[in-house]
């Protein structure tokens, strides 16, 4: 099987702030990977790397066989290849529901109008809003919009889907709908790096689990391995936050 | 409660709350109509009427306050309009630059231009470059120097605005546009700008109501009969009849453009709202 991504030593600085500092990662083609860690651990940052949004400031990055991080890769068209989805949806406001599927598809892959309408609505049917097409962002819950933006990226066609905290802007009644709908395209085969703080998914969903700390991997391997029974003491202190947060001793408290 | 706060206040009987709204309403209306009435009562309505409202002035400026002046007071506002739309869009973009230069040129001109008065630079459209390239004109005459002379001062302020509502666009849609394959000058045409404009709608329509009475500076490029404006139009009459009433019925020509105007923009942000 091809790798999807290759992180080789990547660091990554903002300023005198080191983010990363040396991350190494290769996720096959098919693979889910979920990665989670505290917040400012760079879970963030380095999922940006990957389609380049954030320059790396050392290291190289192979994504879908082509070196991201070469400046004179052709990286628009190596984009096209790759779905984003943001925890802030960032659905087109402007444009109804329809028009945020088939813009970019009109505009960078030349389908034509009724092609790309033809493809948005199968994916508008896929993520369950088939009824939505005409409707503006402004106008459905955060879920809707979310998984609007799930769909926006798949009518691209992508090999690749980033996930960056896709669920952490929702109200909780609603975060299960776009996990589904991610379960789904995880069930389908579709390769997915994911930034999560949701460990039901990871353990039920991901092929691997990757836990970052203070800009390096510290720990990574199957779900219930990583999940169930950690080796690192940062992995179980992090899990024990996450899953108990109720029962931290004095000690623990910021 | 009433009847509780009153025992508490003791003895003494106040009004209630609904008494008192009544009475400070009463006098509001009171001191409304007073004013009205010495106004009306005192002024010498006779000569106020001779002076500013003369049937027979007003009538003569028709159809001329209309075709032309009116038509030509709106030819002038759209072409300033569209060229300062479209030249202050591309120093919005050049104040957004990575390239330096661009920066400091865009600065430099909205600078430059926010200072000067608008007669300065009309003039200066109107003389000085028919001066320096005698053998060349600007295309479209009178219509063509008033659209570069207005236009390109209010260039310069839609340029601050457009940069501002660019700015406010969440950077979030343009790294969406961007993921998506889109090139930066393909994510900003058709992402980011179109949010942009619908943010500016509002002080843009001060920018064209504005424009819209600079137009009456149109006799510094000295028009003719066929391209003369509102204001000059009724200037020429109001010297001709020594009699105030053309300035009136300018005044209302102006409102005849910025009222509907206005219900226009109205109409457009509600569009926008919707899309929100």
């Amino acid at each position: 099987m091809s790798d999807a991504v290759v992180i080789e030593d990547l660091h990554k600085s903002f300023g005198p702030l080191e983010v990363l500092t040396g991350i190494d990662l290769t996720v096959t083609s098919g693979e889910v990977v979920c990665v989670i860690g505290p917040s400012g651990s760079g879970k963030s940052t380095l999922l940006r790397c990957v389609n380049l949004l954030e320059s790396p400031t050392r290291g190289r990055i192979h994504t879908l066989g082509v070196e991201i991080t070469d400046p004179d890769c052709e990286l628009d068209a190596l984009r096209r290849r790759i779905g984003m989805v943001f925890q802030q949806f960032n659905l087109f406001g402007h444009l109804t529901v329809l028009d945020n599927l088939t813009i970019a598809q009109r505009r960078v892959l030349r389908r034509t109008r009724a092609e790309a309408e033809r493809i948005a609505r199968e994916n508008l049917d896929r993520v369950g809003l088939g009824d939505k097409a005409g409707a503006y962002p402004a106008h459905l819950s955060g879920g809707q919009q979310q998984r609007v933006a799930i769909a926006r990226s798949l009518s691209m066609g992508p090999e690749l889907m980033l996930f960056d905290e896709p669920t952490s802007a929702l109200d909780p009644e609603l975060v299960g709908d776009v996990l589904t709908v991610m379960r789904d395209l995880a069930t389908e085969g579709m390769t997915m790096l994911v930034v999560t703080h949701e460990m039901a998914f990871a353990r039920d969903v991901a092929d691997r689990v990757v836990f970052m700390d203070g800009g390096v991997i510290v720990e990574q391997g199957a779900p219930a391995a990583v999940l169930g029974d950690p080796t690192e003491e940062r992995t179980r202190t992090f899990l024990r936050r996450v899953l108990d947060p109720t029962h931290l001793s004095d000690a623990e408290l910021d | 409660m009433t009847t509780v706060d009153d025992a508490a206040a003791g003895p003494k009987r106040r009004l209630t709350r609904r008494q008192r709204t009544r009475i400070i309403r009463l006098v509001q209306y009171a001191v409304f109509v007073a004013v009205l009435a010495v106004v009306a009562f005192t002024a010498d309505w006779h000569t106020v009427q001779q002076g500013f409202f003369r049937p027979d002035v007003a009538r003569s400026m028709f159809p001329g306050v209309l075709v032309p002046a009116l038509l030509n007071t709106l030819a002038f506002t759209l072409g300033a309009f569209v060229f300062g739309l479209v030249l202050g869009t591309v120093l919005a973009l050049m104040r957004l630059s990575e390239v330096r230069a661009y920066r400091w040129v865009a600065t430099g001109y909205i600078e430059l231009f926010r200072g000067l008065p608008v007669l300065v630079v009309l003039f200066l459209v109107g003389y000085g470059i028919p001066n320096a390239f005698p053998d060349r004109e600007i295309p479209g005459g009178v219509y063509g120097q008033m659209a570069l002379g207005l236009g390109m001062t209010a260039a310069a302020y839609m340029a601050e605005t457009i940069r501002a509502g660019i700015l406010a666009v969440p950077k979030g849609q343009l790294e969406a546009a961007r993921t998506l394959g889109m090139p930066y000058g393909r994510a900003m045409v058709s992402i980011v700008i179109p949010q942009a404009f619908r943010i500016v709608i509002p002080p843009m329509t001060n920018q064209i109501i504005t424009l819209t009475k600079d137009t009456s500076l149109a006799y510094v490029l000295g028009v003719t009969a066929a391209n003369v404006e509102i204001t000059k139009f009724s200037s020429d009459v109001l010297n001709a009849r020594v009699n105030a009433t053309p300035l009136i019925v300018a005044a209302l020509v102006y409102l005849v453009i910025t009222l509907p105007l206005s219900q226009v923009v109205r109409r457009m942000e509600l569009r926008a709202a919707r899309a929100r």
